[in-house]
């Protein structure tokens, strides 16, 4: 089943929160952020500004009725700036204008006077200071240190890992308005509905219930509008609150990038001892996060890191710590993967740097060192239904690991301009919030008279197609034609107190609550069918819209199934809640068992390099994932292709570039550049591993946004192949992206 | 007043000129099916097509709204996505539909408009052309695989167009609603508008301007010369080319005349920027914007072309070299402005690359750019003329590498001995799009490639390094 916004996609139709037609009397707001990125406030001068025809007000922390803090895990962060700023992009004041022109223009009209601080940008000068936003947080199993002499060889090795925008191409933006009763309506392209309600009333001072979120659709997320769609949601609930108007913010695309935070930049050390027949005896690894100026989601994310640090193997010994650094950058904040591509880099690189000291593949210590079924994670959980080593064996089998290898060395043998180079990368995934309580989810269900069903879920449409799973959720149950089935908007007052549509987690926690009020409707309908056909409850069914007695189709059809029920009194509507089973973690331990379940696959990635110009073209992806039985292999086909190429992007192009003083220097699309048609690898091929699929998954098939993110990993190794077999002298070394400035000076390494 | 026909209606509209399409589109039409992305140029999401009345055909390119003064609508048929939505899907949405190349839809409405106007084009569809025709639409979702797909499919059905009335064929084929046919005699009615005051600041297809200062363009008079069609054009005269200063990239690119003497113009140009981009952008505006690293800039340099200047009724002619001063600053008074550009052509055979290095190959402002042309008489070097981007405060041309080479017979120890002397003409900085060592490594790489490129039999990299 094709996702079912498509025909409304392709026609234009689609409606996106800066395209709701717009109330009489709208203003528009622009945010005026700081231009330096730490110090204090002596005196801003709004008087220009405001005297620009046009401008209706300009609101500062004074004018918030409520509290001024918007720190959904820690409270750390102001709506608006009081005495400090922290940022370069750190909201100060908003505009309201008549027009958006006019509020970006009285933007450049307002005085600011800022006493600068020390302003830091690198997360290991931050840790050195002191300036840490959380606690360090340690992961242990085994004992490292008795272990180190006990090993043949140990390697260590520094890495550097780059940053990523978002870049989704619909901006942040909220639009606001009075209802009825002294409340607020709020449009907002955010995924977390319930985080926006709780923050909005929080700043106006008013209870949750005075505060309506509605979210359509986002165009593109990425965990980008997580967390960092509030602030712009809670301005424009501020404005809209205090002049009574409605008020829509949009960012301009320059004020997006330089202000919202973004995939954590990290920068690691790593240790790692290996027995003498290459199996992995220590792993030990320090690792300083970026994470700007404010929690924001920062002890989430670290904690991800910490999680998949390992990545797919097992290691009997390791000590991993990550320090969660302030900076003078936005707050960094969720990115498909959260912390574990960053986590998975280190250990991969590790083993990179280990196979090319010991002259061995990395291949081989990867799947040596795979894990097994019933080896521990390092937090305790057992490794169950581990399907790493099937996907190796797959990918051998499809793709013939050896003859590509093989191929690539007779071509780098008769090729001087070009050269190719390939790597291989695994992947295992744990499916959950790490933070327990999020593991819930509600869906409210409404059978209409004539049979036709709305649904609601907490869940969020941004692109990846759970709201078409929902219906086919719907449609199997009922078993009726998905033309009946209609996904209403993510609302707070239908669905209440929802987790943020992140973490993969979308379509198997709304969708086993959906699972669970169709049943219970399902169950009264045929208790109603029994009736009407005087039988027994177990004696029927429903299948093709039509009832079935003892698998006999009989003439009572869905819409008369329903009719009947109506006029029978009985209840067509269906609240369902689902929380994840099982799971568990102790934090003061760290261990548990944080996940329910892991994603396993392994991707081969080839590339060819232009030695002369340093310039590279990916040839093949080819993948063997473990979808579970999935549910809808379209849309998870376009998950994985399109999380390939974006871990593609982050690992090679995608390059943030911040001055000294903490300015975003990639700050448009012009200077930070992600994949267009051109650089994305000229095939992806992806075999589904063949399972059954945990139970714990929505209908056996497994989570699918975050996991193959992490595939675009092996770009970085097969580039670094490539470069070697043109440039014996490249010293190996792990900083990303790998962009063609970095691939040329590495070719002419001396 | 502007007139022009946006999708079904005529637009009479008294806003100012500088105002962008997209706007007008969205908030004074209210037709939110045109997304706004970035605003630069870059995204492509708010992509619409551009119709244009000549000889009695209606010519359609893509464009991109964002960029695209008001202003510069006089005359035309602008459609966007609902100008193309019929009662069923039309082949192209229905191919993005099956091919599931759509997701978050965010941008889909630009990959439709640029694969309509693929269509629209009078010429025979490859698959190669179609991707080209979405080369500046940017996806965050897909990975583009299966928009890929869905631009094959398309094209595979384009197979079938007639070239000679591609709209009648898309009208009869359901890629295009009926109103399309009626659109040329319409856009006869429409009179032309071109009183402007030399003083006021000009623009061309707005791809720099309005990327650098949309706000100040808003307000002020401006001069559009986009459609001035006596500043268009290509011709041959006696040894030259003369490229009207009003002639896009795409104009270029796919001239006649041009592809003569250059059969790798379209591998070269591709290389610069999108579709669209090619589409609006202007030759005089690449030169004028004086970028350090303007890619016609550097590929004019290498040809020694001359520009004629005027002002009112006067005019001179000088050498482009000598037209970038300092870092944007241009040898141009105020109510100046180029009038053409001219390339002298010789009758022997000559070489001629162009070779560019960005972060991302396609849809980018290069980190390092450098063009070349000389002749090679029994392996001697002659009218050696060698620019190089990126490398300094102007577009350069490389005077003593260029001096260097002529007389010297081609081998692999001249090309490194003009490298070295090239490493002294360039004073390249640190910044966004790479550090000065980088950008030192990369010129000497495609200097490098020129001779690689040029001269495979004598040339070859590992003579080179070693």
């Amino acid at each position: 089943m094709k996702n079912i916004d498509s025909k409304n996609h392709v026609t234009g139709k689609s409606v996106y929160v800066d395209d709701i037609p717009v109330q009489t009397g709208t203003l528009f707001g622009a945010v005026f952020g700081s231009p330096i990125a730490h110090g204090k406030i002596k005196d801003l001068d709004l008087s220009e500004a405001e005297a620009l025809e046009g401008v209706e007000k300009i609101f500062t922390y004074n004018d918030i009725p409520g509290r001024n803090q918007i720190g959904g895990i820690i409270e750390d962060e102001p709506l608006l700036a009081e005495n400090e700023v922290h940022f370069i992009g750190h909201p100060v004041a908003i505009i309201v204008a008549k027009s958006e022109i006019i509020a970006r223009k009285a933007t450049k009209l307002i005085k600011i006077d800022i006493e600068e601080l020390e302003i830091i940008t690198d997360p290991r000068v931050a840790q050195q200071k002191g300036h840490l936003l959380t606690p360090p947080r340690t992961f242990k199993m085994g004992n490292i240190s008795n272990e180190w002499e006990k090993c043949e060889s140990i390697f260590e090795g520094k890495v550097e890992i780059g940053g990523q925008e978002h870049l989704y191409i619909e901006t942040q933006g909220s639009y606001a308005y009075p209802i009825d009763n002294g409340s607020i309506k709020i449009h907002s392209s955010t995924q977390g509905a319930t985080l926006v309600q709780k923050m909005a009333a929080q700043i106006l001072g008013l209870p949750m219930h005075r505060i309506e979120v509605d979210v359509a659709r986002l165009g593109g997320a990425f965990g980008g509008k997580e967390d960092q769609a509030t602030p712009y949601a809670c301005m424009a609930a501020l404005a809209s609150f205090i002049l009574q108007k409605p008020v829509k913010i949009s960012l301009h695309r320059l004020d997006d990038m330089q202000m919202t935070g973004k995939r954590h930049p990290y920068s690691c050390d790593f240790k790692i001892g290996f027995s003498k027949d290459y199996k992995i005896l220590a792993y030990q690894t320090k690792m300083y996060q970026n994470g700007g100026a404010a929690n924001d989601l920062s002890p989430a994310i670290t904690e991800r890191t910490l999680f998949h640090s390992t990545n797919c193997y097992f290691i009997p010994n390791t000590e991993v710590t990550v320090y969660s650094c302030k900076t003078n950058l936005p707050p960094n904040t969720a990115y498909r993967g959260f912390g574990a591509p960053q986590g998975m880099f280190v250990i991969e690189s590790a083993i990179a740097k280990a196979a090319c000291e010991l002259n061995v593949s990395r291949r081989m210590i990867q799947e040596k060192n795979s894990l097994k079924e019933n080896d521990l994670f390092q937090y305790s959980q057992i490794a169950e239904n581990v399907n790493i080593g099937n996907c190796f064996k797959e990918a051998n089998k499809t793709y013939n690991i050896e003859q590509i290898e093989k191929e690539i060395e007779e071509f780098n043998s008769q090729n001087t301009n070009y050269k190719k180079g390939m790597s291989i990368m695994p992947i295992c995934f744990g499916i959950s919030f790490t933070k327990t309580p999020m593991n819930q989810a509600r869906a409210l269900v409404h059978i209409y008279q004539d049979g036709s069903i709305g649904i609601s879920t907490g869940a969020v449409e941004m692109g990846q197609g759970v709201n078409t799973k929902m219906i086919q959720v719907a449609a199997k149950v009922f078993s009726i034609n998905t033309n009946r089935i209609k996904i209403e908007s993510t609302n707070t007052t239908r669905v209440a107190n929802t987790s943020p549509t992140a973490a993969s987690s979308g379509a198997d926690l709304n969708g086993n609550a959906l699972l669970i009020a169709c049943n219970k409707l399902l169950e009264r309908l045929i208790e109603t069918a029994a009736k009407m056909l005087s039988c027994n409850y177990t004696e029927i069914n429903i299948e093709n819209e039509t009832v079935l007695k003892n698998s006999k189709k009989t003439e009572i059809s869905w819409e008369q199934l329903i009719e009947t029920a109506f006029l029978d009194r009985v209840c067509l509507t269906e609240n369902g809640h689902y929380a994840t089973p099982i799971i568990n973690f102790d934090k003061s331990k760290e261990t548990g068992h944080p996940f329910a379940y892991h994603v396993y696959g392994t991707a081969i990635i080839t590339v060819t390099l232009d030695c002369i110009r340093g310039t590279y073209e990916f040839d093949d992806v080819n993948i063997v994932h473990d979808f579970g039985n999935s549910m809808n292999t379209t849309i998870d086909n376009g998950q994985v292709e399109g999380a390939v190429v974006q871990g593609i992007g982050w690992t090679t192009m995608e390059e943030l570039a911040f001055a000294k003083d903490g300015r975003l220097l990639s700050n448009s699309l012009s200077t930070y550049k992600v994949p267009d048609i051109y650089s994305v690898p000229k095939n992806i091929r992806i075999t589904a591993l063949k399972t059954e699929g945990p139970e714990l998954a929505l209908l056996r098939s497994k989570a699918i946004g975050e996991p193959p993110f992490m595939y675009g990993i092996g770009a970085y190794f097969a580039l670094t192949k490539a470069i070697r077999a043109f440039n014996s002298n490249y010293k190996l070394d792990f900083d990303t992206p790998m962009t063609p400035e970095k691939v040329l000076m590495r070719l002419y390494q001396e | 007043m502007i007139t022009f026909i946006l999708n079904d209606k005529t637009i009479l509209t008294d806003s100012h000129p500088g105002t962008t399409l997209l706007d007008f589109i969205r908030y004074g039409e209210n037709m939110p099916g045109t997304k706004i992305g970035c605003r630069e140029g870059d995204c492509g999401a708010c992509t619409v097509l551009e119709g244009t009345l000549e000889n009695n055909k209606v010519l359609y390119k893509s464009i991109v709204s964002c960029l695209t003064p008001l202003g510069n609508a006089q005359g035309k048929h602008i459609v966007t996505i609902e100008g193309v939505n019929m009662k069923e899907l039309s082949p192209v949405q229905n191919a993005m539909v099956e091919n599931a190349g759509t997701q978050c839809g965010f941008c889909t409405p630009g990959f439709v408009m640029s694969l309509t106007g693929h269509g629209l084009s009078e010429e025979q569809s490859t698959h190669e052309k179609a991707i080209a025709a979405i080369s500046g639409n940017i996806c965050r979702c897909t990975g583009y695989k299966s928009i890929e797909k869905a631009a094959a499919s398309i094209s595979e059905l384009l197979k079938l167009k007639d070239i000679s009335d591609p709209i009648n064929w898309m009208v009869e084929n359901k890629f295009l609603p009926e109103y399309f046919l009626k659109i040329g005699d319409q856009l006869k009615q429409i009179q032309s508008n071109t009183s402007t005051s030399e003083n006021n600041q000009i623009i061309g297809g707005g791809t720099d301007l309005m990327v650098q200062k949309p706000e100040e363009i808003e307000e002020t008079d401006i001069n559009l010369f986009y459609n001035r069609n006596d500043l268009k054009g290509i011709r041959k005269e006696n040894d030259s080319i003369i490229i009207g200063s009003a002639t896009s990239a795409s104009e270029i690119m796919n001239s006649e005349i041009i592809q003569e003497y250059f059969q790798n113009i379209k591998e070269h140009f591709k290389l610069i920027s999108s579709e669209p981009i090619r589409n609006m952008g202007t030759i005089a505006g690449n030169f004028v914007n004086a970028s350090p690293i303007g890619d016609l800039s550097i590929f004019f340099l290498a040809l020694n072309a001359n520009i004629i200047i005027k002002e009112s009724n006067n005019s001179r002619e000088i050498p482009l070299k000598n037209f970038f001063l300092d870092y944007k600053k241009i040898d141009l008074n105020k109510g100046e402005y180029i009038e053409t550009v001219i390339i002298p052509i010789s009758k022997s055979e000559f070489k001629f690359n162009f070779e560019k290095v960005s972060k991302r190959t396609h849809l980018d402002i290069a980190s390092v750019n450098s063009a070349i042309s000389f002749k090679l008489i029994d392996d001697t070097i002659e009218e050696c003329s060698v620019s190089a981007g990126g490398v300094s405060a102007i577009p350069k041309y490389l005077l003593k590498t260029s001096e260097y080479l002529i007389g010297k017979k081609i081998s692999n120890g001249t090309v490194i001995k003009a490298s070295k002397i090239l490493q002294e003409e360039i004073s390249p900085i640190t910044d966004v799009r790479g550090s000065s060592d980088y950008k030192r490594l990369l010129l000497r790489q495609l200097f490098f490639a020129h001779f690689i490129k040029l001269c495979s039999k004598s040339i070859s990299l590992n003579e080179l390094l070693s």
